[in-house]
């Protein structure tokens, strides 16, 4: 084990935290202004999709980037339109967000490319190129979006008022700013967010879009982002710990530990999950949602 | 406009529903003319492949009879006001409560097996539904996540169990010896040979008359017994409820462990009636479209019913579909189930003002 074998484990650890840490920011922006989202699995497959065909047809990774981000700013905004103007149910309508992005993806990439719902693969200029230490650009836009997200809601007045929305929209209206406006830009950055890491899924990580390839990422980011107490630097560490509980799920697989014997796969994949119950449980600590998370706000009651 | 909708009752269970079901089709055929494909074409080979064959209208039966468990599943948590969506989880669980009792009590005689079966299926979907249902009672934590969670961790659970554990070692696919041959379930063709009748062969098995009368206790339940109307209420108003003497935290482990419990009726109509050996990714999607069965069906019995049928009828002539116009794969039956969680669940408070607005006149006739 020497320092090369942890620079490798690291490397791995970052890549497959990036979709994790872009959608779990991405969730921290909607809830935090009271907008519950569980699409965020559906807006990272959609974003995926549209950016591999978009990247395939245009022979730019960029193109396809904005492509994957308008995707999933669309389905963000299906979602803001039932949970904010119709103050439906969050949930029920992130549930159909989900089961939507599945069909209409599969559909689709059957429909235009016949190969079994994938797009074809992607090369070259179709694909981010490694840009600084090994990691290509989304991985750097990612990054950066822990430091501006902490800024913006921690230290700036929009900041604030986003947050207040949160947990006493009556009080932000009161003050005459609008509810409804403040949520929308809330739910399309978390729209942009999801496109980001749907787009570095099969841009960047691989050479093109595999049906259902978010693989339960939306979810494990969410998890992420109830463990990070919703605030954004916590995010960045408890992703980038999922990622390396992911990249040792790959690299134990078959080798026995000393002590402690073979370690299956499934133990490894299941921690997330089962930290988040235990969690939630109000075992280890305690993780408490935006007080209006959830709520869709009735004007005059 | 926040001021409350009245329509009337006929509207409110039959109409609001049916709009926004015909609105999802539309936009359904929007995606079928999006792909190049005709819509009218589409829905012609669909309903011949679904109810135009003996053959085909057993095999949409069958899917109705998974649709029915999983929609009676979300439909019971939801009138206790909870939003169960660990069907899929718990029908897992479910498949693997069957296998254990039927691998390992084989030497039972069918009709002591079968049903121990159905209670092994039952028993384990009503564990992984009770604890999230007690972990919201007990420990406030959000339902909707812990059972998310829970999906995750059976799904983990039955790949660990079934590589490692279950599999035959002479097997090189994930799943286990078939089931004793006592413990299947009879086809539906099979028992309508023993009365001298002919239909046709297909999935169809007994479990669609279990799922029968599951809808029929459960309306029972929900509608004309005291638990139910416990359930109800903690789902209307779970502050009232502390004042009328019903304990909110013990109706959530209740109504969570019969909506495990019925999620488990997938686990045996797929496995004991058709597939006879526990396997991978049996549930299938089964758990969320159920999410979609419910809504439409007002979480009513007889409602879920026919929106099951409808979604066996989607499934099967999908199935049918797929042959003729390749470029329509059952993934449709996902995009119409989602189309109809938004429309029926999420905007539904848009489809009944556009009701509302068209039936205004009618009803200002009516009063006066």
């Amino acid at each position: 084990m020497d320092l090369g074998f942890f620079v490798t484990v690291f490397d791995s650890s970052l890549r497959l935290s990036i979709p994790l840490l872009a959608a779990c920011l991405a969730g921290l922006w909607s809830e935090r202004s009271g907008v519950v989202d569980i699409g965020l699995e559906g807006k990272m497959l959609v974003a995926a999709f549209a950016a591999a065909a978009a990247a395939h047809a245009f022979g730019s990774a960029w193109i396809g980037l904005i492509a994957g981000i308008g995707a999933s700013v669309a389905f963000a905004l299906i979602h803001g339109f039932a949970s904010i103007s119709q103050r439906g149910n969050q949930i029920v309508s992130g549930v159909a967000i989900n089961m939507l992005a599945a069909g209409l993806t599969a559909i689709v990439g059957n429909a235009w490319y016949a190969q079994g719902g994938r797009t074809p693969p992607l090369e070259g200029a179709a694909r981010f190129g490694d840009v600084f230490l090994g990691h290509s650009a989304p991985v750097i836009f990612a990054l950066l979006a822990v430091p501006v997200t902490w800024f913006v809601l921690g230290k700036t007045r929009f900041g604030l008022r986003l947050r207040a929305v949160g947990e006493n929209p009556a009080a932000v209206d009161t003050a005459g700013i609008s509810v409804t406006g403040l949520r929308y830009v809330a739910v399309m950055i978390c729209g942009a967010l999801c496109g980001l890491g749907g787009a570095y899924l099969s841009v960047g990580q691989s050479a093109g879009f595999l049906p259902n390839m978010t693989a339960g990422k939306g979810f494990i980011a969410l998890a992420a982002l109830i463990f990070a107490k919703w605030r954004a630097w916590p995010a960045l560490g408890t992703c980038f710990l999922f990622g390396v509980l992911d990249a040792a799920a790959i690299r134990l697989q078959g080798i026995s530990l000393p002590g402690i014997g073979e370690v299956p796969v499934q133990a490894i994949q299941a921690l997330p999950y089962l930290l988040t119950v235990i969690l939630l449980a109000g075992v280890i600590g305690k993780a408490i949602p935006p007080r209006a998370a959830g709520v869709p706000y009735v004007k005059e009651r | 406009m926040s001021a409350p909708i009245d329509l009337p009752k006929w509207a409110d269970t039959v109409l609001v529903p049916a709009v926004s079901v015909v609105a999802a089709f539309f936009v359904a055929g929007m995606v079928v003319v999006g792909i190049g494909e005709n819509p009218l074409t589409a829905t012609r080979l669909l309903l011949e492949g679904s109810v135009g064959t003996g053959e085909g209208l057993g095999f949409t039966l069958f899917y109705t009879t998974n649709f029915i468990f999983t929609g009676l599943a979300v439909a019971v948590a939801y009138h206790a006001g909870l939003f169960n969506i660990g069907a899929e989880g718990q029908a897992t669980l479910g498949g693997l409560g069957a296998a254990l009792v039927l691998l390992n009590l084989s030497f039972l005689p069918g009709f002591l097996l079968i049903p121990v079966g159905i209670l092994g299926a039952a028993a384990f979907g009503a564990l992984w539904g009770a604890i999230p249902g007690y972990l919201q009672a007990k420990r406030g934590s959000h339902i909707v996540i812990t059972t998310i969670m829970f999906n995750w961790l059976a799904s983990v659970l039955i790949v660990y169990l079934l590589v490692n554990v279950l599999r035959e070692p002479t097997n090189m696919n994930p799943e286990t010896k078939a089931f004793p041959a006592q413990s299947q379930i009879p086809f539906m063709h099979e028992v309508f040979a023993a009365f001298g009748v002919e239909i046709a062969p297909s999935q169809l098995n007994l479990t669609f008359v279990l799922a029968l009368a599951a809808a029929y206790a459960i309306w029972l339940l929900i509608y004309r017994s005291r638990l139910g109307y416990a359930i109800r209420t903690v789902g209307f108003n779970p502050t009232a409820a502390v004042y009328a003497g019903i304990s909110p935290a013990r109706i959530t482990v209740i109504a969570m462990v019969l909506s495990g419990a019925l999620a488990g009726g997938l686990a045996v109509n797929e496995l004991m009636g058709y597939q006879h050996r526990l396997l991978l990714e049996f549930t299938s999607g089964y758990g969320f479209v159920g999410i979609a069965v419910a809504l439409m069906g007002r979480a009513h019995p007889l409602g879920i019913i026919l929106a099951s049928l409808l979604f066996g009828i989607l499934y099967q002539g999908g199935a049918e579909l797929a042959f003729e116009q390749p470029a329509i794969t059952r993934d449709m039956v996902v995009v119409i189930g989602g189309i109809i969680i938004l429309f029926a669940g999420a905007l539904e408070g848009l489809f009944r003002r556009l009701v509302a607005r068209a039936l205004m006149p009618a009803m200002r006739q009516a009063r006066a």
